[in-house]
């Protein structure tokens, strides 16, 4: 049983990715980009999702991953959406420019 | 054997995912970003499950990519200029701020994981990540929140194509 994977090198490798996700929201100002470290977060939490389940030899985390594609998916058409109606009012995609909400 | 084939794997990924958010622009973003995807579909597959790695090839870099890549050619984005990390001043001291902070929860995760005392995992069947195994638990204890997710999928099909019309009055 020495050549298998630990846990403790999955969850550290799903939470590397997840700081690299936040890292990319919080430090870009491109609105693809922000979108695209989300699905890097998503994709992290899977990895740790499926190495618990592979851990407790069981097929639920593997469900929930499932279900966690669907919302990526959801999110992206819908994000991507209001990204181009965005950009028809405002021919821009720098978060900053976007401040109409803000008062 | 799987620790020869996944350290390589997981220095790729965490290598492109650092590529996505560094490179300037979004066309490499993008391909940097589907390259981390089919890295973590390797990791999906040493994990045995294999529904999901194909899963994630056909729905993250097939789908979810083209969409990404239909929306970066559409909008016919640069290297801009304007995505420069510091368009008002305070950004760079919130950017720096953000880094460390970061850096410091993902040093502190580090330290709780590596305490953790696990216990040896459980014996891992052959049928384990198959599409029969997945399939029998997503239909049979998980069919309310299929079925919420296929009502979720047509929500956002519909509110991609309203958002996204030429006109909206």
């Amino acid at each position: 049983m020495d050549g298998f994977v630990p846990l403790n090198h999955y969850l550290l490798l799903s939470a590397t990715l997840f700081v690299i996700g936040v890292l990319g929201v919080l430090l870009r100002r491109n609105v693809i980009v922000v979108f695209m470290s989300i699905e890097i977060m998503l994709n992290a939490v899977n990895i740790s999702l499926i190495a618990f389940d592979h851990y407790l030899n069981n097929s639920d985390g593997q469900v929930f991953s499932f279900m966690v594609m669907c919302v990526a998916a959801a999110e992206v058409s819908v994000g991507l959406a209001i990204i181009i109606s965005m950009f028809r009012n405002k021919p821009t995609v720098n978060l900053d420019e976007f401040n109409i909400l803000k008062w | 054997m799987e620790l020869l084939i996944f350290y390589p794997l997981a220095g790729f990924c965490v290598l492109m995912a650092l590529g996505v958010i560094i490179s300037g622009n979004p066309i490499n973003s993008a391909i940097s970003l589907i390259a981390m995807m089919l890295g973590l579909a390797g990791v999906f597959v040493i994990q045995q499950a294999h529904f999901l790695a194909i899963l994630q090839v056909i729905v993250y870099a097939g789908a979810i990519m083209v969409l990404f890549m239909f929306v970066i050619m559409l909008l016919n984005l640069k290297a801009a200029e304007e995505d420069t990390w510091s368009i008002r001043p305070q950004n760079t001291y919130v950017s720096i701020l953000t880094g460390f902070l970061a850096l410091g929860a993902l040093y502190k995760i580090a330290c709780v994981i590596g305490q953790a005392e696990l216990d040896s995992p459980a014996a891992v069947p052959d049928d384990f990540g198959t599409v029969e195994r997945v399939g029998t638990t997503l239909f049979t204890d998980f069919v309310l929140p299929f079925e919420v997710a296929s009502i979720l999928l047509l929500a956002a099909m519909v509110g991609a194509v309203v958002l996204a019309k030429n006109k909206i009055d």
